[in-house]
Parts: structure tokens; sequence; C-alpha cells
């Protein structure tokens, strides 16, 4: 028994060195990238604000006090200043870190769960569902994405629930036809012959071999696909189409500040450098994923 | 080369029929009565069932949809709700206002963005290739809807050197020829005019140009890297060209390829971010258009709208892949 026990931490670290896998040569890869983990770092930083943002904010993000502190510039009491209902930018900015990154986050898991659904039925399966399949994809990418958001939302109703479902519909073509040519190339590898040849049934083989098999190269397009969805998320919110007041929504702010600009641009500072940081972050980190992941993506 | 637009033309049949099914879906797919969600909850009963005939949506789907389509065939964009005007009408100022910002934007994009990406790459690891490459990061991650507003606040407020709304002087209006002003005012004569009307397109034509612009500048550099490490750069150098001409006229021409996808890619991008420089700048174009309808619930303009700016982008695709059968004759079609 004792012997399974390794003796010291140099026993565990000369393990760990030698050991070698994709996910471990990725992981050396990417934690050796420094502008990859700078981005990581900016990611984690948001994603912490998200969970324990509300405690750490001064204020609540509806208290208002338009008679006493309306529209203040920054100061020691108000770091980020206040808008026209008197409250605190501060607090709304750390508030709405939640709201954006929880678009970004589900918008993207519900793309990459129906994506890959159509996509590995597309190509698993082939003929004639593939090709509607496929020329559906065609259709939905024959639109510029933010119009294409836009006309869902005008038939759902403007709402951060409806944004964020048509930030979802919008990128399903790019995840389905990701996973799609994955799934083509994987198909005609032998092991999945032998697979067959063995009597393993269909959904075992997608289940057990394509899909993991599929894992690297979504985890990349999904990480810069969070990106493009914060934006997007901001871009509907701003136009009114996304998060309605008197969330804290990033871009629903910078439409109220559009109002206030000549007084008090502050209110459009720091909602707009919350959007671009965490885009920033999330830009970085995946292009380290892809570097890091799927070598032959590389530049 | 004609085989191969006719094949592209030919594919692009089920894409510009899907097109139109989706926009036409829109008002058919507003949950509950469509006529009721237009009209508000105040309209009349009488005031619903005339929008429902109207609309053609007392007709089964598929005799709407046949409809629509012949209608469009025809020319018919549908009729504003708002303005009582064929949408056919109306759009075209739109169109070119749209077509004019999009054009200056490309221009700014290109030059700017290639010629950093060149300079970048000629002389890599300097201090302009880090500067450059920099803010191309941060102009990949830029919202430019907050570009904008930033823009506004120091040029147009503080420091009060351009102006921050619309496309021309409100006291000095440009009588329209094609209703691409630039054009209109050297047509005319009008230089004082023309000053205006470029001096309007600045600060939207640098937001809507900043994430192309970024993105152009790095593929560029990426691109001219891999070049300028081929035999023929070398031999160019050995023979003791200047270094200007080999890296502008040799490299370039072998770099450009995967530029230019970028650049055609880059056109949808455009179109969809003028929708959001154009509300910022109150710039009269297709985006505000589409913008103004969803604010009225003009849904036969946000249909036209929408389907106009999607075949937009449709036929841009198509015209720079044919492009690059120009520009590399290496590129064969079949």
């Amino acid at each position: 028994m004792t012997q399974m026990v390794p003796n010291s931490t140099n026993e565990i670290m000369a393990k760990k060195d030698t050991s070698t896998g994709p996910w471990r040569d990725a992981w050396r890869s990417f934690s050796k990238n420094k502008v990859a983990l700078v981005g990581a770092g900016i990611v984690l930083f948001f994603i912490l604000l998200a969970i324990f943002g509300p405690f750490l904010a001064p204020q609540g993000i509806n208290e208002q006090a338009i008679k006493d502190h309306r529209l203040l510039p920054p100061s020691s009491q108000f770091w980020f200043g206040t808008d026209d209902l008197g409250r605190d930018i501060f607090s709304r900015v750390i508030h709405g870190a939640r709201i954006s990154l929880g678009v970004g986050f589900f918008s993207v898991v519900g793309s990459v769960v129906v994506g890959s659904i159509l996509g590995i039925v597309a190509g698993y399966y082939g003929k004639w569902i593939d090709t509607i399949i496929s020329r559906i994809f065609d259709i939905m990418l024959a639109f510029p994405s933010i119009l294409l958001a836009i006309a869902v939302v005008s038939v759902l109703g403007p709402s951060l629930r409806n944004a964020l479902i048509a930030i979802a519909i919008i990128n399903i073509p790019n995840f389905g036809r990701l996973i799609r040519s994955k799934v083509l190339s994987i198909k005609e590898e032998e092991y999945i012959t032998s697979a067959k040849a063995i009597g393993m049934k269909d959904l075992r083989i997608l289940f057990s071999h394509i899909l993991p098999n599929s894992l690297a190269p979504v985890i990349v397009a999904g990480t810069l696909a969070i990106a493009s969805a914060i934006i997007e998320a901001a871009a509907l919110g701003f136009l009114g189409l996304g998060a309605q007041a008197p969330a804290p929504e990033w871009g629903k702010m910078l439409a109220d500040a559009r109002v206030v600009l000549r007084n008090a641009p502050w209110t459009m500072v720091f909602p707009g450098i919350a959007i671009m940081l965490t885009v920033l972050g999330f830009n970085l980190m995946g292009d380290g994923l892809r570097d890091a992941l799927d070598p032959r993506m590389k530049n | 080369m004609l085989r191969y637009i006719g094949k592209r033309l030919l594919q692009l049949i089920p894409v510009l029929l899907g097109m139109t099914f989706v926009v036409f879906m829109i008002i058919r797919a507003i949950p509950g009565n469509p006529a009721q969600v237009i009209l508000g909850q105040l309209a009349t009963k009488e005031a619903i069932e005339a929008l429902e005939i109207k609309l053609g949506l007392d007709q089964p789907w598929y005799t709407q949809y046949f409809d629509y389509l012949i209608g469009l065939f025809q020319g018919d964009l549908g009729e504003s709700m708002r303005t009582v005007q064929p949408v056919a009408n109306e759009i075209w100022p739109y169109l070119a206002a749209t077509f004019e910002l999009a054009l200056f934007a490309v221009i700014i994009a290109v030059i700017i963005g290639v010629n950093a990406g060149i300079i970048s790459a000629w002389f890599q690891n300097s201090w302009f290739d880090y500067l450059a490459m920099v803010i191309a990061l941060i102009g990949v991650s830029m919202p430019i809807f907050w570009l904008g507003l930033m823009e506004q606040w120091l040029f147009g407020i503080e420091l009060q050197w351009l102006p921050t709304s619309g496309r021309e002087e409100v006291r000095n209006p440009v009588s329209a020829i094609t209703n691409l002003y630039v054009l209109d005012t050297i047509l005319q004569g009008r230089f004082d005019q023309l000053g205006q009307v470029l001096k309007h397109l600045v600060l939207p034509g640098i937001a809507l140009a900043t994430i192309p612009m970024a993105i152009i500048a790095r593929m560029t550099r990426s691109s001219m890297l891999e070049v300028m490490r081929s035999d023929f750069i070398r031999t160019a150098r050995a023979k003791g060209q200047k270094m200007f001409w080999v890296v502008y006229k040799h490299a370039l021409k072998n770099a450009i390829i995967p530029v230019l996808t970028v650049i055609g890619l880059q056109m949808g991008l455009l179109l969809g971010g003028a929708i959001l420089t154009e509300t910022i700048f109150s710039w009269p174009g297709i985006g505000r258009y589409i913008y103004d309808a969803i604010q009225y619930r003009d849904y036969p303009v946000i249909q036209s709208g929408i389907l106009v700016v999607a075949f937009m982008f449709v036929m841009i695709n198509l015209f720079v892949d044919i492009l690059y059968g120009l520009v590399d004759p290496r590129i064969k079609y079949d």
C-alpha cells in the first residue's frame, strides 16, 4: 500500500514533469505565454467581481439621491462619480460585471450546445440532413451578426433575456460549422471504423469518441465568442434593445451617459473601460488558448 | 472565371431566398397577435383588423410569403407605417449616406492599417512595432459605440474641432444629386460645402474604421513577416534594390491576399457597426433608418432595411471573392 504514496514532494514534481498528454502540453505552453496569462488574469478579475461584486460595492445599484449628489465628478466618496439620478457609478459598474459576464457565458453555452447538436447530426449522418442544416447556417451567416440579433430582438421584444437568446442564436452557425468539420474529419479515422466494427452504437461513438476529440477547438472558439457576445450584449443594451432600466448593464449605462455627455463625461468613461477590459481579457486568453490547444490554427 | 462567377451566383439563390424568408418571418414570429403588438395596447379592434388585412396576416403563410416574394421582385419593399411612403423610395438617400460613410471608413482603415502593418513587419520588434500592435490589440476589443462617444466628447464638445452629428451644415444644406455628398459638392463646384461634408465624415468614419483598421494591421504584419523571409526578397535586396521598393513592391504584392480576405470580411462588420455609429453621430444612414424604425415599431422598414443590408453584405463578399482572382493569378477557380 505504502508504495503507491509518493515519498516526497520532489517525487510528485518529477512525476508531473515527465507526464505528457495533450492537455498537460497545452497548459505548459499556455502558462509560458505572458500575454495570454495577462488575459486570463483580467478574466479572473472580472469573474471574481461578478461573484463577489455585490458584497464589495459601496452602494446599491439603485440608491438614488437626485437632490444631494446628482452628476458629481469622481471623488474619494464616489470613485467613478455619480450619474443623473445620483447613483454611484462605481457600484453600478461592479454590479454590471455579473450581467455582462452572465450574458457572455450563458449565450455562448447556449450556442455551443445547440450548434454542437446540429453540427454532429449534420456531420455524422450527412446526406440531406447535412444539406439542410448547412444551408440554414449559410443563410444565418449571410446576415451581419448584430443585424440578425436586432431582428431576433425586434421579434421577441427588448429585454436582457431576449438579448441573450438573440446572441446565442447568431453564434449557433459558427459552432455548428466547427463541430461539423471536426466530426467529418474524425469520422474517417481508423479507430472509429474499428469501433463500428465491434458493433458500438452511434450515440456511444458520438459521446465517447467524437465529442471529446472536438473539445479543444470549441474551447478556443468559445472563449473568443464570449468576447464578441459581451460587446454584442452591450451594443444591444446601448440601442435600448437589451437590458432595461434600472439594470446596471454597461451598454445601457453608456446610453444613459450619452444624454449627459456635455456635463458629465465620467458617466461614459468607466462603463466603457469595463467593457473594453473584459473583452480584451477574453480575446488575449482566447488567442493564447488557440496557440496552446491548436497549433495548426496559429497565424 | 466567368464559369466561376456563374456558379457563385447560382449558389447565391438559395441563400437569398432563405434571407427573404428570415426577414419575412420577422413580423409573423412576433408572439401573440402581431398587429396588436405593432399598434400597441390602446388600438381599436377595427384598426387591428385593418392592419392585419394590409399586412396580409389574414392569409395562410405560404400565400403571404409568395406575395411577399413577388412584391420584392417588382421592387416593392413595403410601405413605412410611420411616413406612409414606399420604403423603396425612401431608402435610397439612407443607403447612399451609409455607403459614403462605409467607403470613407474602409479607405481610412486600409491606408492606416496596411501601412502600420507593413512598417511593423519592416521594423519588427522596434518600438513602433510594439506600439502599433498594442494599439491594434486594444482596437480589436474596442466597443465602437464607446469610442464614438469619447470622440464626440473630446473633439466635439471639449476641443470643438469637428461636428458631432449629421452629415452636412444644417444652415448650408447640400442639394443632393447622387446623395453621395462628397461627390455632389464636387459636381456642383461647392468646395466650401465639400470641406463641411468632409469634416462631418471624420469622427464617425474613424469610429467605424477602428476595428477593421486594427484587424487589417495585424493581418498585414503577419502576412508580410512571412513573405519577407522568402528567397526572392533576399534576391531583390542582394541585387541592391532600395528597401522601400523591396517592401512596397515585391513583398506587399505577395502578402496582400490574406489581407484582402480580411478586408472583405470586415465589410460585414462595417455594415453592422454602421448601425451603432450612425445612432451615435445622428448620421442619416440605413443603420439610423433601422434604429428609428425599431423605436416606432415600423416593421416594414425594419424588414426591408435588414434585407437590403444583408443583400449588400452578400454581394460585397461575392465581389471580394472574384477580386482575388484578379489580384492573384495563381488562384484557380473551378
